[in-house]
C-alpha cells in the first residue's frame, strides 16, 4: 500500500516568470521510473511540497502527454508560494498526485466547447486548452473568452495568438480596465457572449475564476438554453490533505480536493454562491 | 451480531482482573477508564483497581461534576470528554520527515513515520463510541484513499465494549439510534450487573479470549436484568434531535435568525469539535528539527470554528462565528448523510457538556430546524 501523504521528490529543471508574481516551475522527479509512471488528467492537481515550509495544491498545466516534463503555474500569494517563487532551476521539491477529478474531455470530444475564465493565469483551464488544442480535430467549434481586471494581469499572450490561429477557434479577451494599446474589449467577459459560437444543445462549457464571475457566466449560459449538465466549473477551497481526510476543502457535502476540483455545475448549484460555504 | 462459537456467561466482578491478565498474556495494552484530573479518562490501564469503581457523574450544558456514588460498579457513569478517537486519530502525529542533505535544495528524501503501534485492547467502549468508530473506519480506510497511520493503530485494537447503564443528562443515542446498546465493531461485551459482567465475543479474537477465562453460565434472571437496565437508560434520556436525517431543514434555513443568536454566545473555542467523536478535521503543519537536519511534517486536530479552516487567496470564506456554527451544524446533522450515509452525531452529547457556555445542540437544532422565525 503506498502512502498517500508522502511526496516524492523532483527537481525544477526550468523557471519562467510569467508576470511579476505569476511563475512556472517546470518539473521532474527524480526517480525516472516514477516520471514515467506518472499520468495525470488535465484539471487535476498535486501537491508541491517546500523543504521546512510546508504543501501546497498547484493544477497542473502541462500537456498529459508530455512524459519529460511536469509544469505548475504559481502566483506568489502565501507563504509556501513566496519561498517557493525563489528557488532556482536544479533545486529539488516534493511533489504527491495526481489528485482530483479532471475536465469533462471525453463527454466534450465531438461537442462545441465555450472555456470562460477570469482572473490571474487560471491555469486549471490552460491545460485543458493546450490538450484540445493538440487534439483539435476531436472537438466542434472552440471559444475561449478570458477576462482579466487590468490589461497588464494578461499573460500567455503568445499562447492567445497561437489558439486565435487554430481551426474554428474564437479567442476574446476582455479587461475590466485597459491601457491605451489594449487591442481587445474593455469591460466585462460577458459583454463579448453574442459573439460565442456554439450549438446550445451540443456544447460543453468550462469554466474557472472567481465564483461571482462564474456565477455570472452561468446564469448566462442557462438563459442561452445551455443544460445545467454541460456546465463545468473548477472551485477552490483550503486544502491540507487532497485526499478527503482533513476536511478543510468541503464545500457542502463535497470534498474538492477528491470529488473535484472539477465539478458538474448541476453538483453544487445548490450552495454555490451561498456565503460561508 | 454475536460470534457463532461465543456463549453467554457471567463473570463474577472478583474476576474482573483476570480478563486484564488474559488480555495482557495475549500480547495486549490493556487501555480504561480511569479518574484523572475530576473527570473519566481512557488511559492504560495496569490493574483493575484503577479502574472507576464507585463512581458516578453528573452533566448538564457546561458541567461535568465526578463523585463517589456509594457502589461497586466500575462502569456506572456516562463518558468522558474523550475515549476512542484520540487513541486512533491522534491529536498530533507525525506523518513524514524530509532530510535537505545538500545546500540549495539540492537533494531532499523523503521518510515515512507510521507508528509502531502495540496491540491494545481497550476495556470500556461505549455504543455511541463505536457508532463513530464506525464512521471514521470509512472515513480514514474506505473512502478513497486508506490512511496508514489510523490503519496501522485500528488493526491491532481489541474492543471490550459495555453497554450503558448511567446514561447523562446530555446523553441522546437513543433518539439517534446509537445506543444505549452497543452495535458495531466490538470483540467482547459486556454488561455491568452489581455482582459482576454478562460476557459474549463477537469475534473470533473476543472468542480467544473468553474462553479463556473462568466463568459461569450466566442465569435467565441476569440476562433480564442487563437488559432491563440498557432499555431502562434509553427511556430515561430526555434530549433528542428532531429527526435523524436534518439535511433538508437545514438547508431550507440556511438564513434562520438563530444562527447569529447562537454566534451570540458562542466564543468559537472549538471545544465541541474537539471533543465530538466522530470530527476528523485536521490540519498539516511542517516543523524543521532546530539542528536544521530535518523536518517533521505533522498532522494536528483542527476545527472549523477556526478562522484559519477556511482561508484561502487571502479571505476567509467563514469570517463570522456564526457562519462557523452553521457550517459545523449542518455538515454534522446535514451534508453527512450524503458523506457517510448517516448522521455525524452519534448522540453522546460531549458538546453539550464541554461548551463553555452550554450551547446544546439539540436544542439549537430544535428551533432552526422548525423553519419558525420568530424565536
Ligand atoms: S455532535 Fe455533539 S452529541 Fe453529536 S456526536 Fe458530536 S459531540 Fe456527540
Ligand atoms: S459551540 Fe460551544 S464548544 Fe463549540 S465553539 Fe462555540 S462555545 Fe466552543
Ligand atoms: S484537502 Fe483535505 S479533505 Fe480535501
Amino acid at each position: 500500500m503506498t502512502n498517500p501523504y508522502l511526496p516524492y521528490e523532483a527537481t525544477i529543471i526550468e523557471r519562467i516568470q510569467e508576470s511579476p508574481n505569476l511563475f512556472t516551475l517546470r518539473l521532474c522527479f527524480t526517480d525516472p521510473k516514477l516520471q514515467s509512471d506518472y499520468c495525470f488528467e488535465p484539471g487535476q492537481f498535486n501537491m508541491l511540497y517546500l523543504y521546512g515550509v510546508g504543501e501546497i495544491p498547484i493544477s497542473i498545466v502541462s500537456d498529459p502527454k508530455d512524459e519529460h516534463i511536469i509544469d505548475h503555474t504559481i502566483r506568489a500569494v502565501g507563504r509556501v508560494t513566496n519561498a517557493m517563487s525563489n528557488l532556482k532551476p536544479g533545486a529539488r521539491i516534493g511533489i504527491r498526485g495526481p489528485y482530483g477529478r479532471g475536465w469533462p474531455i471525453l463527454e466534450a470530444e465531438q461537442r462545441d466547447v465555450v472555456v470562460v475564465t477570469g482572473g490571474l493565469g487560471c491555469a486549471p483551464v490552460v491545460s485543458v486548452i493546450n490538450y484540445m488544442s493538440h487534439r483539435r480535430e476531436r472537438f466542434g467549434k472552440l471559444n475561449i473568452v478570458q477576462g482579466v481586471k487590468h490589461s497588464n494581469d494578461f499573460i500567455w499572450r503568445d499562447r492567445y495568438d497561437h489558439w486565435r490561429e487554430l481551426p474554428d477557434t474564437k479567442v476574446l479577451l476582455a479587461a475590466d480596465d485597459g491601457e491605451p494599446i489594449w487591442p481587445w474589449h474593455v469591460g466585462r467577459v460577458t459583454d463579448l457572449f453574442d459573439q460565442l459560437e456554439f450549438n446550445k444543445d451540443h456544447v460543453i462549457v468550462m469554466l474557472c475564476g472567481p465564483e461571482g464571475m462564474m456565477r455570472v457566466v452561468i446564469k448566462h449560459m442557462l438563459e442561452q438554453g445551455v443544460a445545467a449538465k454541460d456546465i463545468w466549473l473548477s472551485m477552490e477551497r483550503n486544502m491540507q490533505c487532497a485526499v478527503g481526510h482533513c476536511g478543510h476543502c468541503q464545500f457542502g457535502a463535497k470534498f474538492i480536493c477528491k470529488d473535484g476540483p472539477v465539478f458538474c455545475y448541476e453538483d453544487v448549484k445548490s450552495l454555490l454562491g451561498q456565503r460561508g460555504f | 451480531m454475536t460470534n457463532k462459537n461465543s456463549k453467554v456467561e457471567f463473570l463474577p466482578r472478583s474476576h474482573f482482573q483476570e480478563l486484564i491478565e488474559h488480555l495482557q498474556q495475549a500480547g495486549y495494552t490493556c487501555v480504561g477508564p480511569q479518574v484523572h484530573e475530576h473527570a473519566i479518562h481512557y488511559a492504560e490501564l495496569a490493574h483493575a483497581d484503577f479502574l472507576p469503581q464507585g463512581m458516578s457523574e453528573e452533566q448538564s450544558p457546561g458541567q461535568y461534576r465526578l463523585h463517589e456514588a456509594g457502589h461497586d460498579r466500575y462502569f456506572a457513569w456516562a463518558n468522558g470528554p474523550q475515549a476512542l478517537k484520540p487513541l486512533l486519530f491522534t491529536p498530533r502525529e507525525a506523518l513524514w520527515q524530509s532530510s535537505n542533505n545538500c545546500e540549495d535544495n539540492a537533494s531532499l528524501c523523503f521518510k515515512e513515520l507510521i507508528p509502531e503501534q502495540r496491540p491494545l485492547a481497550v476495556i470500556g467502549a461505549r455504543a455511541c463510541d463505536l457508532a463513530a468508530l464506525y464512521i471514521h473506519d470509512k472515513h480514514f480506510l474506505q473512502h478513497g484513499y486508506r490512511d496508514p497511520y489510523y490503519l496501522a493503530r485500528r488493526k491491532n485494537m481489541l474492543l471490550i465494549a459495555v453497554n450503558c447503564t448511567h446514561p447523562a443528562d446530555t446523553c441522546f443515542c437513543a433518539s439517534t439510534g446509537d445506543g444505549p446498546r452497543a452495535t458495531y465493531g466490538y470483540d467482547l461485551l459486556l454488561n455491568e450487573l452489581d455482582d459482576g459482567f454478562i460476557i459474549e465475543s463477537h469475534s473470533e479474537k473476543g472468542v480467544a479470549i473468553q474462553t479463556q477465562l473462568n466463568l459461569q453460565a450466566a442465569e435467565a434472571s441476569q440476562l433480564e436484568q442487563a437488559n432491563d437496565a440498557v432499555e431502562q437508560a434509553a427511556a430515561r434520556q430526555t434530549r433528542g434531535l428532531p429527526a435523524q436525517n436534518l439535511s433538508q431543514p437545514l438547508l431550507d434555513n440556511l438564513h434562520h435568525p438563530h444562527w447569529e443568536e447562537v454566534a451570540q454566545r458562542c466564543l468559537s473555542c472549538g471545544n465541541c469539535t474537539a471533543v465530538c467523536p466522530t470530527c476528523f478535521c485536521h490540519s498539516e503543519l511542517d516543523e524543521p528539527v532546530l539542528d536544521g537536519s530535518h523536518s517533521v511534517h505533522y498532522r494536528q486536530w483542527d476545527s472549523c470554528f477556526c478562522q484559519k479552516h477556511s482561508y484561502i487567496h487571502g479571505m476567509t470564506i467563514r469570517d463570522t462565528a456564526g457562519l462557523r456554527y452553521r457550517q459545523w451544524m449542518t455538515h454534522k446533522l446535514g451534508s453527512w448523510h450524503e458523506q457517510f450515509g448517516r448522521s455525524g452525531c452519534v448522540g453522546c452529547g460531549r458538546c453539550i457538556t464541554w461548551c463553555p457556555v452550554g450551547i446544546d445542540i439539540t436544542e439549537e437544532a430544535k428551533v432552526i430546524c422548525s423553519g419558525d422565525q420568530h424565536d
